[in-house]
């Protein structure tokens, strides 16, 4: 016990956690995602020193909650409404760093339009959106992007495409706008995924400081109590089949 | 400077929005209120007062851009007409639940559905009974000229602010469309970021080390927080209705009848109670000049004095509930006017009057 006391000193110190995430107990489930992001984003605030200049806008659905995770200012957005609040907070105070939270339902249903808007104008705003392919915080329906055959409980048989439509894959949408300088794909399910969606989202921030316009990072997540799956379970199965139809990578990059 | 011009109603809120120090308008174009928007796209005061003005992909927007301007302590605010204030109940809701103070003008056009681009009344129920979910109440000032429409403005950000509350200028395609002269206020600067934060420290300007981070959310997902919220708001309105009521009363003193009328339709009646009272009819008016906080007790005072009351309103009967509430049977009260876009003149005014109050 004495060893291990001699060796806890400021300079054996090799990880520590980032103090702009708070001590609240996080609301999502284990396995989840969300958590890892929002680390990530903390991270990225700390270590780019703009904890006092960062306003982040929270969404509706499991994340509603973020600004309990952030010690930062936050607004939180009616359904789908994160864009059309973000572009007002940078517009009007354009020294800031303004980031939305959103998910699928969120950014890629309600909210279509105030998404392809805010990216069609190039606002030049950070959009963080985590895709998991389900309503998580309603119990599970079907979302714009539940892959096809995929059930959910508004589609218990399996997303049937003649009738609900393909999964829509927004973030290659917004790659076409010409707003959009930065368009990404990533994912946190390994520790080196985590890495690289850390790096995204530290060039999106980036991005806004040289004023170039939106950039979007899509995380590519599970929803394991939606998917019904454990979490090492709804990994591999996102990897499976969430992967192919949702490409990792950069999507646009200027 | 102060200024003297002839303007429109629509042109009026644009010229005062800018001398006020607006900080952002964002709205959606809409008949018969565009004017405003193009009003402030003409004048381009971002490069002079550095106010933003941007024309949003819906009212779904503009009215959620100005909860997020709001939610910085700037003073912002949007413009749109009945189908398009149909849009921004969501957002008003939102705003009134996130306590942000905003400026919302709605030019009302005759409903339901897309209805018809001439002037109306019948907003009314939408604007001070709710319009959207859950209990609140939105400060609502009625301008009965274009001098009213360029005069709100300021005092509806005063109230917003005072009260942390959103207020709506209830307007109608007469005022936001007729010209008449108008005094125009001196430019006021914009507030400053260090008098943003020093005065409204719930506002997101980016969490200083010193003080914990502001959160803007209507969401308290304890129902015991959210009814203890509520019972904050609650005490918020009553506080309104104590000390904001605006009214106006022409010719009451002798009067044995009572036009109650708001907005265009005041002026109208206006003329009515000239006709009337030439024809030997002691009529007088009271034209509410807030519709919430509603002039209950003025009104209520006059039901001990007067032998009836007449609701005149661009609609088919809905100020008039109010009135019969304050009223509480003591004496008659009816409604007449015309609506979907229909105006109606002073003369069928008094002769409703004559029939509806005096028979015969």
């Amino acid at each position: 016990m004495s060893e291990i006391n001699s060796i806890i000193k400021p300079e054996n110190l090799i990880y520590k956690r980032t103090e702009v995430l708070s001590d609240n107990d996080l609301s999502y489930c284990p396995g989840c995602g969300h958590g890892t992001v929002h680390k990530l984003i903390a991270e990225v605030i700390e270590e780019m020193d703009i904890q006092d200049t960062t306003i982040g806008i929270a969404p509706v659905g499991c994340s509603v909650l973020a600004y309990n995770f952030l010690e930062i200012d936050w607004q939180q957005a009616a359904h789908g409404r994160a864009p059309a609040l973000a572009t007002a907070v940078k517009r009007l105070m354009p020294e800031k760093n303004v980031f939305s939270y959103q998910g699928d339902g969120d950014l890629a249903a309600i909210g279509t339009a105030e998404t392809i808007h805010a990216c069609n104008r190039g606002e030049n705003i950070v959009m963080i959106f985590i895709n998991n392919g389900i309503y998580g915080m309603t119990g599970g329906q079907m979302a714009p992007t539940t892959l096809p055959g995929m059930a959910a409980s508004t589609c218990p048989a399996g997303r049937d495409v003649s009738h609900d439509g393909e999964p829509i894959k927004i973030s290659e949408i917004l790659a076409q706008l010409p707003g959009t300088c930065y368009v990404t794909r990533q994912s946190v399910h390994t520790a080196a995924n985590v890495r690289k969606t850390k790096k995204a989202l530290r060039k999106a921030f980036e991005n806004q400081q040289a004023n170039k316009g939106t950039s979007l990072v899509e995380v590519v997540s599970n929803c394991n109590s939606g998917w019904k799956m454990t979490p090492i379970k709804a990994n591999e199965w996102m990897e499976e089949n969430m992967f192919p139809y949702y490409p990792l990578g950069d999507i646009k990059s200027e | 400077m102060r200024e003297l011009k002839l303007m429109k109603g629509n042109e009026a809120i644009a010229e005062a929005a800018i001398r006020a120090g607006v900080d952002g308008y964002f709205g959606y174009p809409i008949t018969p209120q565009s004017e405003v928007m193009e009003t402030l796209m003409a004048e381009q005061p971002w490069k002079t007062t550095g106010m933003v003005v941007l024309q949003a992909e819906s009212e779904i927007a503009s009215i959620n851009m100005v909860y997020g301007g709001a939610g910085c302590g700037k003073r912002v605010m949007t413009s749109s007409s009945s189908p398009g204030m149909s849009l921004m109940q969501e957002g008003i809701t939102y705003l009134a639940g996130a306590e942000l103070p905003c400026v919302v003008v709605n030019v009302v056009r005759g409903g339901p559905g897309l209805g018809t681009i001439q002037p109306a009344q019948s907003d009314y129920f939408q604007t001070v009974k709710g319009g959207g979910h859950g209990d609140y109440k939105l400060i609502t000032l009625a301008p009965a000229s274009v001098q009213e429409m360029a005069d709100f403005v300021e005092d509806a950000f005063d109230l917003a602010f005072k009260y942390r509350n959103p207020v709506m200028i209830l307007s109608d395609g007469v005022i936001g469309q007729m010209m008449e002269k108008v005094e125009l206020k001196e430019f006021k600067p914009r507030w400053t970021m260090e008098h943003i934060e020093e005065n409204y420290p719930w506002a997101t300007t980016g969490k200083k080390k010193d003080r914990a981070k502001n959160i803007i959310t209507s969401v308290q997902l304890e129902a015991s927080v959210q009814e203890a919220f509520n019972h904050k708001l609650q005490a918020k309105y009553k506080a309104v209705e104590e000390n904001e009521v605006l009214f106006e009363e022409v010719m009451c003193d002798d009067a044995e009848y009572l036009i109650v009328a708001y907005g265009s339709s005041a002026r109208i009646c206006q003329k009515s109670v000239e006709i009337a009272r030439e024809k030997g009819i002691k009529v007088g008016m009271l034209r509410p000049i807030t519709l919430y906080p509603f002039p209950t007790q003025p009104i209520q005072k006059y039901a001990e004095k007067v032998k009836g009351m007449l609701s005149v309103e661009m609609s088919a009967g809905q100020m008039v509930e109010d009135v019969r509430l304050a009223v509480n049977g003591k004496v008659p009260v009816e409604h007449f006017g015309r609506f979907g876009g229909s105006v109606h003149s002073p003369g069928e005014v008094v002769e409703a009057l004559e029939q509806k109050l005096i028979g015969g």
